[in-house]
């Protein structure tokens, strides 16, 4: 409220600087590894005698960043196909249904959002380990996928939402078979939705750490489980490249939806949810 | 036993407005959603089942292990300490949130994209990394202390990471944009005029704000208040890197139980108490997730 009063001005300033001084907080951290990024020496301060993009070079020449790098990229490709082929699956079966057993499924595909992340761990290291796939790729992309999913369901539904209801009886009766139909008509009008879900749980399979924890141990070391291991033996300045390199490729895609207009923004954002 | 009934159940909304293409009385439609309902429980609902079932199997058949972990000492520290941290965060969080947001409806066009563009950064970079860079500045051989030193502010370095503030800074600092974006959304649904009517009708401001603005945006500060208490219970890794083990929490002491103390009894037991409190204001609060998905108007 911009009460205009004098006597209102007051607590409107103090909440202003206040906030101000959140949002400061907020991106404190990440601003402060930047410094730390280009330190030259091998341990985590800020820079001493000059900078160095010495971090930068061994995220990809050192075989265990590198490695857990390419460990990554090949669980969370998979795995976000995987949650976007049962969770598209899902959406355009349930389009337009209703009926408390629908709301109810719906639910149930968000609960790998919901449920806390320690309680997916103890469960699927218990799973995973009686069917014989601890410690496994596949098993650790069932998982990524799993934890995906909502996403997909949640970005795939939303953009159904605005798609005709007719759209499919259209295209039929001007004689589209079933495929072309689908292909032609319903999918080209959800596919930000599509999209959106699917880099979301690239994302998710990418970030996972709580449950990767305790499903894995020496054969599967993502990114995530090799910055963990590392921060027990130092604060070694290769994470901060790497959360420096994070940072840019967020600024640059935030910068690309801002310009490319109002299509991509119209999406929703799973981290408003979770 | 799943299958058949999960075909009568696909069956039963098949009051489907349309059908791809009939294969013996089941649509496409109705495969798709059987198909992938399958999925989710075979590899979703199972392992979280089993979870369920063995905190009444292990060691022995019953509710024995409910009935000891009331009973537990060091259980009911964790939780105790657990509940402390989880609404002091959530209080801080909800505070400082509302003012953010109240800060963003108040900036220029500007300012205001600048600011949330702040908020919403965060959210993209890894926990670890933020983590990270938390204990890199805060902790005694850290940034924040050497600074304090040399402008004399300090003799002695002082730890402020792995202890009970850094789990709480941590924690907040992870659960902020998650209050800051409801409550704006809600905010900025209000009509700015109403304060100002309130005002000229003889309110006085903290009348106009206590009676007009604040029952109007508390839709929003619910959904915060939701998110940020489910959020702050499960809470794992957070308290695991800036608590140092000094400051253990549910989820940490379960994961203890797994991979140290192997008592799955306690650790199966936990999980499941966990999980029916999570689903509890789910269940009970689910409505407000409709406004948390809300997008902030920009």
């Amino acid at each position: 409220m911009s009460a205009s009063s004098p006597r209102s001005l007051h607590p409107t300033r103090l909440a202003e600087s206040t906030g101000r001084a959140v949002v400061v907080f907020l991106v404190l951290p990440l601003v402060a590894i930047i410094p730390m990024s280009f330190s030259d020496t091998r341990y985590l301060s800020m820079p001493h005698d000059g900078l160095s993009t010495l971090h930068y070079w061994r995220l990809f020449s050192e075989p265990a960043w590198r490695d857990s790098l390419l460990q990554s990229v090949g669980v969370a490709l998979p795995a976000a196909c995987l949650a976007l082929l049962i969770g598209l699956s899902f959406c355009l079966g349930a389009w337009q249904r209703q009926g408390n057993m629908v709301r109810l499924l719906q639910i149930l595909m968000l609960g790998p959002l919901i449920v806390p992340g320690i309680i997916h761990a103890v469960a699927y290291h218990r799973a995973l380990s009686f069917i014989g796939l601890f410690d496994s790729f596949a098993g650790t992309v069932l998982v990524h996928a799993i934890k995906g999913l909502p996403f997909v369901v949640l970005s795939v539904s939303a953009s159904l939402s605005s798609v005709h209801p007719a759209t499919l009886q259209l295209a039929r009766s001007l004689g589209a078979s079933p495929a072309q139909a689908l292909w032609r008509t319903l999918l080209p009008q959800i596919r930000y939705g599509i999209a959106a879900g699917f880099i979301f749980a690239f994302v998710t399979s990418w970030d996972e750490i709580v449950v990767t924890l305790f499903i894995t141990s020496r054969n599967v070391i993502t990114l995530p489980k090799q910055i963990w291991q590392s921060l027990f033996l130092n604060l070694d300045p290769v994470v901060a490249a790497l959360g420096s390199l994070a940072l840019l490729a967020t600024l640059l895609a935030l910068l690309a939806t801002s310009l490319s207009g109002s299509r991509l923004r119209s999406l929703p954002s799973p981290n408003t949810i979770a | 036993m799943i299958l058949p009934s999960a075909i009568a159940l696909g069956r039963e909304f098949a009051g489907a407005r349309f059908q791809i293409a009939p294969v013996r009385g089941l649509s496409v439609q109705d495969g798709l959603v059987i198909g992938s309902v399958l999925v989710l429980i075979a590899c979703y609902l199972l392992p979280l089942g089993a979870v369920v079932a063995l905190s009444f199997l292990v060691p022995v058949p019953g509710i024995g292990n409910y009935w000891s972990i009331f009973q537990n000492a060091t259980v009911h520290a964790v939780v105790g300490k657990t509940l402390w941290i989880s609404s002091l965060t959530v209080g801080l969080t909800l505070l400082l949130g509302y003012i953010t947001a109240y800060a963003l409806v108040q900036a220029g066009p500007v300012a205001r994209k600048l600011m949330l563009a702040g908020v919403l950064l965060p959210l993209w970079i890894s926990v670890l990394v933020r983590n990270y860079a938390w204990i890199a500045l805060l902790s005694p051989g850290g940034i924040v202390n050497s600074i304090l030193i040399r402008w004399g502010w300090l003799d002695q370095p002082v730890s402020l990471v792995r202890n009970s503030f850094g789990v709480v800074l941590g924690m907040v600092h992870y659960m902020l944009p998650y209050a800051i974006l409801p409550i704006y959304a809600q905010m900025a649904r209000i009509d700015s005029t109403l304060p100002h009517l309130a005002r000229s009708l003889g309110a006085s401001p903290r009348q106009a704000f206590i009676r007009v603005f604040l029952p109007l945006s508390r839709p929003g500060l619910a959904a915060a208040a939701f998110l940020t208490s489910i959020m702050s219970l499960g809470f794992y890794l957070t308290p695991a890197m800036l608590g140092g083990g000094k400051t253990v929490m549910v989820a940490e002491f379960i994961s203890i139980q797994v991979t140290e103390t192997l008592r799955w009894d306690i650790a199966t037991t936990l999980s499941t108490l966990l999980l029916l409190v999570t689903g509890a204001l789910v269940w009970r609060f689910s409505h407000l997730l409709e406004l948390a998905t809300a997008k902030p108007k920009t």
